[in-house]
């Protein structure tokens, strides 16, 4: 795909909003893991603690929260929000769309255009470029971007390779034109070849819901346990995708752009784990006080993690004007890398439900 | 690049395994220690050292350590 650029429009304020119950993810799983084990696992993926929901709560109750409080916050007119996109691939229904549902919570008017977005881990930074693009449209005032997962939902406890590494999260973000914003950019990229690597391959309509795609199963080798509706992960070649292709992207993006690397304030990556994260930054020779990290505290929480740890890491160094390098990987195989100019955004309390 | 460096740059990925137990023909998946974790630090140690991008497959299909380097030598 080839670059693109936007001009002045971006996020104006931000609001996340996590669940309140901490895993102490040293002492999860002890039930069925050795402590030993356990330890070995989390020091490697470096999530000391991450946010799970209860049973009844859903990554667009998170994404309520947090907009709720981004509306109170910044005074925003309800009747001005002319778009709202809710992405996430833990939606609360098969239909109808969850965003066309938070139109009616959120007291947004029907004249607000609402759809959904189902993309993984690189999500953000899409879902970005669409609104940034629709924006671009004068008939769209302001725009709402809310992006929640409950991965915790997702994957078998009983599967080390992903047991220890998903949390929870939400973030409401507002979007808008203003001149001071300048150009964004962004290179967004997909490799279906790739599907296999990160699958939950039962409960669509390719393989639908029945008694066989609930079934535990022992998976592997080493003993892992999981059915067919859970999330499988090839951590290997998902590690070899992210080593190829996330170092090739941002230099390509920065080629084209003529952008240097070191005059850019921040540079935020989807927080997979700590060991990837490690190695890029590493492999990249990028400066890691330019580096802001959550995934020792909330995990991995797929396309949630770069706008949550702008949100929790960069609240109060995002005064006056701020430029991010953005870096997501993940499911589909999808990635995407931008950069992308904030304005005294507003950053709000992450909010805990 | 050279068997014997790519046996310590091997072993340097383990903790608890004595050094003496990487040779040419160890069969470094029935080691006790051997997970899909180490797995991983075997695929950024080849990236690093020797700028190869090992695969799952590659690293699945090697018996031994010396498979392991002769399959990293084939891509470089």
């Amino acid at each position: 795909m080839p670059i693109v650029t936007y001009k002045n429009v971006g996020i104006k304020a931000l609001a996340a909003c996590v669940p309140s119950r901490v895993i102490d993810n040293y002492h999860y799983d002890l039930d069925i893991w050795p402590e030993e084990e356990v330890k070995k696992v989390v020091d490697k993926v470096g999530v000391a603690e991450r946010r799970f929901v209860d049973d009844g709560t859903c990554a667009s109750d998170l994404c309520f929260a947090a907009a709720e409080r981004l509306i109170a916050d910044n005074n925003i007119d309800k009747s001005e929000i002319d778009l709202l996109v809710f992405l996430s691939q833990t939606p609360d229904y098969r239909m109808p769309a969850t965003s066309i549902l938070l139109q009616n919570r959120l007291g947004l008017p029907m004249s607000t255009m609402a759809f959904d977005i189902s993309l993984g881990c690189s999500g953000f930074i899409s879902a970005l470029s669409i609104v940034y693009s629709m924006m671009q449209n004068n008939g769209f005032r302001k725009a709402l971007l809310l992006n929640g997962e409950t991965r915790s939902k997702v994957y078998s406890r009983k599967d080390r390779r992903e047991a220890f590494i998903f949390g929870d999260a939400g973030v409401a973000a507002l979007i808008e034109r203003d001149e001071r914003f300048g150009e964004s950019h962004f290179s967004l990229n997909s490799d279906g070849s790739r599907g296999e690597l990160i699958m939950i391959p039962g409960g669509g309509y390719r393989h639908m819901s029945s008694a066989e795609t609930i079934k535990e199963k022992v998976v592997d080798e080493y003993g892992n346990v999981r059915t067919d509706e859970q999330g499988r992960m090839n951590g290997a070649d998902v590690f070899n995708f992210v080593i190829v292709e996330v170092p090739k992207d941002i230099k390509r993006l920065l080629a084209a752009t003529g952008e240097d690397i070191q005059k850019l304030d921040y540079y935020v990556f989807h927080q997979a784990n700590a060991f990837i994260n490690n190695y890029i930054a590493k492999k990249m020779k990028l400066d890691k006080e330019r580096i802001p990290w959550t995934i020792q505290k909330y995990g991995n929480t797929s396309s949630v993690s770069v706008p949550l740890t702008i949100a929790s890491e960069l609240k109060n160094k995002m005064a006056g004007e701020k430029r991010l390098l953005l870096s997501a990987f993940g499911v589909g195989m999808a990635w995407a890398t931008a950069i992308v100019p904030f304005v005294d955004c507003k950053i709000s309390d992450i909010v805990e439900i | 690049m050279e068997l014997k460096d790519f046996i310590e740059n091997f072993a340097a990925q383990f903790d608890d395994t004595d050094q003496s137990e990487f040779t040419p023909e160890t069969e470094f998946k029935a080691l006790d220690e051997w997970s899909s974790l180490t797995a991983l630090s075997i695929i950024a140690m080849v990236d690093e050292e020797y700028d190869v991008a090992l695969k799952g497959d590659d690293v699945k299909k090697a018996e031994t350590i010396e498979d392991l380097f002769n399959t990293v030598k084939s891509k470089l």
